[in-house]
């Protein structure tokens, strides 16, 4: 995307009006691939750093991959389709296991997977002799009695695993969809007592409805995917994607990589059911959000550059600590000789702290003793005592102050990415504004919003740029980390304010030169800061101040 | 469906009648498909002996593939016994009656394991958490999804 934005750019000024029409077109068009819903992820030549290599498959390509470990168990085994299917699954597609349990005691396996039913049973001493299901092979001549319902029609089908439990096909029929539809359980085992044999797809198929077997094989390739660790599931709402990313499947990976990954889907399955004018539709498909989603953690939002424990315990501190921090900084003092934190609800300033009984006065916070007969208001704010107090105290907020400073910071550009959606709708509203007002065509304006999407994605790379910081251990590393995350804040905060500026029809020329030259400076300097950031994690540059899992523990 | 519950139920109730109830099991009343008693008795030498039970059936349209509602019966001064697996409301705690209940099962079948599962007591005590259970208890104890931790009582 870069670079076709920089090869537009350079054109656009020098031949205003001419312009190659044909040139932007198919630049346009270009975006507009990626921005409509037949986004493709093409395996792009230059991967960055920071970019991983992943792929993105629907249920069918699942369903093939499935189907090639079946029928390579098949090949070696030797045995059908659903016999092989079932090992599979009873291992959870571990075929490597699998192939060697087999090769170990081949009966014993088909025996734990519900292939077959042990041999010999010892004859159990059954309760009710009478009420033990009959096997209908064996007496033939007796009419079939359906051991469930209890039916005997004659035109009664009578079904059966190899185990020869057999009941009517209705009951069966009722009992698979059952499993299920309501149970989401693939393996449906005999309906006898104690009998572990599990019916096998071919059983299934024929048991039940084509829609009940279609969840079938959803709920085969669930297990699938939840047993395959290069394979997540796409996390968004009725997004049935899944994404493969190996170079993410092993926990160990995630030191050193952050597997931001996308399922190839946009927006969300209409959210409303209002009709949308033309332009609130445009603005849906613009920020139709991609489903990008993290591979390695719970975050589906694009957490970059931090990893991901980094990142969780961020969050997690956010939810427990933010609120209360915030309360306690604006509420409350320290005691300066115990520091137990003390909230003044009345009374005078002459404080006697319940712990300690050090006595102090709350507006210095010296010691009381040396404010003699000024017993009610406080003219001793420069009195060593009380600096000294407020200095000890001052200590003990400071890593109060350092969590703030990077939490609100935080919080600002999430709450700035919140935003994003009324400035895209002002924007569109700015670009049809610059049609009119000036001689510019739809394709000529779209400079706005693609400044409007960079700042999006910057505020979103700054925000977790803060996590990063307040967990990262200080030193020269830390510093320099800072200088790109100050350049890319300072870049883009210019950006947002040419964006919210006014047009006026002479300026619109310039305004469009400084946009599109920022915007570009602007991703620049992003990439800058996660490549860097990814370089680091690839080199174990990054050192933490609290221990993080999978890095080594902070030095003292 | 409703067909399939309707008959296997009509079947094993002609069954009850006909080949009667096994030793301390009586049917009380199964006026209609929907809702049986029991009254349930542990024959020899028990912590029950001389107690007597009351159990009630809850069937679903979807019976024999789901399993029946199962409980002890603790109003009109009919108590629940006081064993570790049955609570105080007379929610009963036993797989069979959940994720291991086959539709190869009977009423009957289920009537002689609780009777088993009484006779094999060797504390009379409750659940440990039946107080708290018993307070947010739904009605239908099919609702609650048991943990089944026990199998030696």
């Amino acid at each position: 995307m870069s670079s076709d934005y920089d090869f537009s750019d350079e054109e656009a000024d020098d031949v205003f009006d001419d312009e190659d029409m044909g040139m932007e077109d198919d630049d346009s068009d270009g975006d507009d691939g990626m921005d409509m819903d037949d986004f493709k992820v093409v395996p792009k030549t230059s991967r960055k750093a920071y970019e991983l290599e992943y792929d993105s498959l629907s249920q069918p390509a699942i369903e093939k991959l499935m189907e090639q470990d079946v029928e390579h168990i098949r090949g070696i085994f030797g045995v059908d389709a659903s016999t092989a299917s079932l090992l599979l699954r009873h291992m959870l597609w571990n075929k490597e296991r699998l192939i060697e349990k087999y090769m170990d005691n081949a009966n014993k396996m088909l025996v734990a997977a519900g292939v077959s039913a042990p041999e010999a049973e010892p004859p159990r001493p059954s309760r009710r002799p009478s009420r033990k299901p009959k096997s209908p092979s064996k007496d033939a001549d007796a009419p079939f009695v359906c051991s469930i319902c209890f039916d005997d029609a004659p035109d009664l089908v009578p079904r059966a695993l190899d185990c020869a439990h057999a009941a009517c096909t209705g009951c069966w029929a009722a009992y698979i969809t059952s499993k299920i539809r309501d149970e989401a359980e693939h393996a449906c085992r005999c309906m006898a007592e104690g009998c572990a044999l599990v019916a096998p797809d071919v059983f299934v198929r024929e048991a039940v409805d084509e829609e009940t077997y279609q969840r079938f094989q959803e709920l085969l390739v669930r297990h699938f995917v939840s047993c395959t660790s290069h394979l997540k599931f796409c996390p968004y709402p009725s997004c049935t994607n899944t994404v493969s990313c190996p170079a993410a499947a092993s926990k160990s990976s995630l030191t050193s990589v952050v597997p931001i990954v996308s399922c190839g889907a946009r927006g969300l399955a209409s959210t409303s059911s209002q009709s949308m004018t033309q332009s609130q539709e445009l603005v849906r498909q613009a920020t139709g959000k991609e489903h990008k989603f993290c591979f390695g953690c719970i975050i589906d939002s694009d957490h970059r550059p931090v990893v991901c424990g980094v990142a969780l315990l961020w969050l997690k501190k956010c939810r427990d600590d933010s609120e209360t921090a915030n309360w306690i900084k604006s509420n409350t003092k320290e005691c300066s000789k115990c520091m137990s934190t003390i909230e003044k609800n009345g009374g005078c300033n002459h404080m006697t702290c319940k712990k300690c009984k050090h006595e102090f006065c709350w507006v210095c916070m010296g010691p009381w003793s040396e404010h003699g007969t000024a017993w009610y208001s406080c003219n001793r704010y420069d009195e060593k005592g009380g600096v000294d107090a407020r200095d000890s105290q001052s200590k003990s907020r400071a890593s109060l102050e350092r969590y703030l400073h990077y939490y609100n910071r935080w919080a600002n550009h999430e709450q700035s990415a919140k935003l994003a959606l009324d400035l895209f709708a002002k924007t569109e509203k700015k670009m049809e504004e610059m049609q009119v007002t000036s001689a510019l065509t739809w394709i000529e304006v779209q400079f706005m919003k693609k400044a409007v999407e960079e700042v999006d994605k910057c505020r979103m790379t700054l925000k977790w740029t803060y996590a990063m910081a307040y967990y990262l251990a200080k030193g020269n590393q830390k510093d320099l980390f800072e200088d790109n995350q100050r350049d890319l804040e300072r870049a883009v905060e210019d950006l947002s304010e040419l964006l919210e500026s006014p047009i006026e029809p002479e300026n619109i020329p310039t305004l469009r030169q400084k946009v599109t030259d920022k915007t570009v400076y602007v991703q620049k300097r992003n990439q800058i800061v996660l490549e860097d950031t990814a370089d680091g994690f690839l080199e174990g540059r990054w050192a933490w101040n609290v221990t993080v899992d999978g890095f080594d523990a902070p030095e003292e | 469906m409703a067909s399939i519950a309707s008959r296997r139920l009509a079947k094993e109730l002609s069954e009850i009648k006909s080949e009667g109830c096994p030793v301390g099991i009586n049917l009380v009343k199964a006026d209609d498909f929907a809702t049986w008693w029991f009254t349930i008795e542990v024959m020899g030498e028990s912590l029950y002996q001389s107690e007597v039970h009351t159990l009630q059936f809850r069937f679903d349209p979807q019976y024999p593939i789901s399993s029946p509602a199962v409980q002890f019966v603790v109003t009109d001064g009919r108590q629940s016994p006081v064993h570790p697996h049955v609570y105080s409301n007379g929610h009963i705690c036993a797989s069979i009656l959940g994720n291991e209940w086959s539709p190869v099962l009977s009423v009957i079948a289920v009537c002689v394991t609780l009777q088993s599962m009484l006779a094999s007591c060797k504390k009379k005590e409750r659940p440990v958490d039946n107080d708290r259970y018993v307070r947010n208890a739904p009605d239908n104890p099919k609702k609650t999804q048991f943990e089944y931790h026990d199998d030696t009582v």
